[in-house]
């Protein structure tokens, strides 16, 4: 098996890698998060998205069902869909008007047959053959998963029993987007992946967690792994243990002396009867899905580059929400997010690694050894990066003997 | 005294009031940023794209002083970020009379950012949606709406805008 408690710098910074990813990750063997069927309520409706660099577009065609397609014109390669949402009886790219029908099928090109018989397409050009790039899909309680792989899996095996789980408890009635937010960062795509897994920084990096006494390791919780690793959850139930731990520890992130003066933030409302107040579920390789409280979210994160990544947060709350849930839903807001008291340091932190790496030698590492060097679901401690662990091993798999190089 | 000469001064009064905001903003003097709002006042830094698709979802959601005052605590004690300071430009401030009692106001804003190695962007372009009442002798914010131009957040957003 391959090491994953050892991660080389270098694969956060090879400029060839990154390439080999977009090959292998991203257009490789692995499902992406692409939108909520809610986003394209009618036929016509569109979401522009990505899977890595590849851009792509989700449409409700008109029979109802949801389709994907590369959002790339079979002419020339420009984005078909421009908006990052919108409604269209057609698919029509700007450049040269070459239009296509919701499903894809190329259905017209301007001039295809010339001016007066002069010109145009030759006789041998069949528009059969050119309609837009489809992307399999699944629909998983609401949520649109999309892979540019025809190998990979069905989406319910790539997740896992538990990840499928999770995604059931959260999505179990319709659901209704609230608002969106979009975080540039500086720093390598990856990075932002294992901090997500990372239940160990969760309440030192974020101060406001454990001064408020809304996560700590000291509450009872767990980390879930699946599919050998790479889709793991981490979990914690809001009912507070052992705070002698935590003020033993010099942690910056204890501070006995600060209050709210607008305590009203930290209401909240239990919603699911397992008691979990934090969850924290990551599916390989870039999509987490989160309940903070009553905060829930998706977030995608789409590389930009070697060292500049995005993500792309949708927040949302459920249709039949009481406007009492919905304001507390929306105050909550104020935790998470490029603006969150307990999600902005996660800005930051990624860049200050790529930043402390710079100029490291090659065979500098990052250590993974919290809680041993196996991948496995753990429910007596969270102090363990198991959850990091799983995802270098679902990296290490794909990328293969490019990473020896 | 003539319509144009109050309106005048109302003017040069609520100009006053974004001149003190940007300063205790700017000059790192964020404790006395609460005192502009009223006991109740509301604060909101929203993006042009949710506010625009009705979307109520915001960076920053406080409704009274005592949420302002916490933002100010996250950022003095509480959150980690790199360093920083803003300059605001504040240009087109239109007022008029909110039948319901103060003023309703607009302007634009533009903000740069100065990280602590000394890179420089420009942070954050938007529109400030106010109501303003006076309480004591002294103009307030009974409500800010900030919103931002752009959907994108580079890094992260701790500072109120």
């Amino acid at each position: 098996m391959a090491d994953t408690s050892h991660i080389p710098y270098r694969f956060l910074q090879d400029p060839a890698l990154y390439r080999i990813e977009q090959e292998r990750i991203f257009q490789g063997p692995t499902w992406h998060y692409l939108c909520l069927d809610v986003e394209v309520p009618e036929g016509g409706s569109f979401v522009t998205t990505q899977i890595g660099e590849t851009p792509i577009v989700v449409v409700r065609d008109n029979d109802g069902s949801v389709r994907a397609m590369v959002n790339r014109c079979r002419h020339k390669g420009a984005l078909v869909c421009v908006e990052p949402r919108g409604k269209s009886p057609t698919l029509r790219c700007l450049y040269h008007g070459w239009s296509y029908h919701l499903d894809g099928r190329l259905r017209l090109v301007p001039f295809e047959k010339g001016l007066e018989g002069k010109g145009g397409m030759p006789a041998c050009f069949n528009k059969e053959d050119h309609g837009l790039i489809p992307v399999r899909i699944e629909i998983f309680h609401g949520v649109v998963f999309g892979t540019l792989s025809s190998e990979v899996e069905g989406l319910e095996i790539y997740l896992g029993p538990q990840m499928c789980q999770q995604l059931h408890r959260v999505f179990h009635k319709p659901v209704q987007v609230l608002g969106y937010y979009h975080q540039v960062l500086h720093h390598n795509w990856k990075l932002y992946a294992e901090n997500a897994r990372d239940s160990y920084h969760a309440t030192i990096l974020h101060a406001f967690y454990a001064t408020f006494k809304l996560n700590r390791l000291t509450m009872s919780g767990g980390l879930v792994v699946n599919h050998d690793g790479w889709n793991t959850m981490n979990y914690s139930i809001g009912a507070s243990l052992q705070e002698g731990e935590y003020d033993a520890k010099e942690l910056r992130s204890v501070m006995p002396d600060i209050g709210l003066a607008g305590p009203q933030l930290l209401d909240h409302r239990l919603e699911y009867p397992d008691g979990i107040t934090v969850a924290i579920q990551s599916i390989f390789p870039t999509c987490v899905h989160q309940q903070i409280y009553n905060t829930l979210a998706l977030r995608q994160l789409v590389p930009l580059g070697l060292d500049r990544c995005e993500l792309h947060w949708t927040v949302f709350g459920y249709a039949d929400d009481d406007p009492e849930l919905r304001t507390l839903r929306l105050r909550q807001g104020n935790l998470i997010g490029p603006a969150g008291y307990v999600s902005m340091e996660d800005g930051v932190i990624g860049e200050y690694v790529q930043r402390g790496i710079a100029g490291s030698a090659r065979d500098e590492q990052a250590l993974l050894l919290m809680g041993g060097s196996d991948i496995a679901s753990v429910t007596d401690s969270r102090a363990n990066e198991t959850t990091v662990r799983g995802f270098w091993q679902g990296y290490r798999t794909l990328m293969g003997a490019a990473l020896d190089e | 005294m003539s319509d144009w000469m109050s309106d005048w001064q109302l003017q040069l009064r609520i100009q006053r009031l974004q001149t003190r905001y940007v300063h205790i903003l700017d000059e790192d003097r964020l404790e006395q940023w609460p005192a502009l709002f009223t006991a109740d006042g509301c604060y909101t830094i929203t993006t042009r794209e949710n506010h625009q698709a009705k979307l109520p979802l915001a960076l920053y959601s406080c409704t009274g002083q005592g949420m302002l005052q916490d933002r100010v605590t996250g950022y003095r004690r509480i959150n980690v970020y790199e360093p920083q300071c803003y300059r605001h430009q504040i240009s087109a401030l239109e007022v008029e009379a909110d039948p319901a009692g103060g003023w309703r106001c607009r302007s634009n804003f533009l903000v740069v950012r100065t990280l602590q190695r000394g890179d420089m962007s420009v942070f954050a372009t938007g529109s400030y949606r106010d109501r303003i009442v006076e309480q004591d002798g002294e103009l307030r914010f009974v409500e800010r709406l900030v919103i931002t131009d752009s959907r994108q957040t580079d890094t992260l957003l701790v500072i109120p805008l």
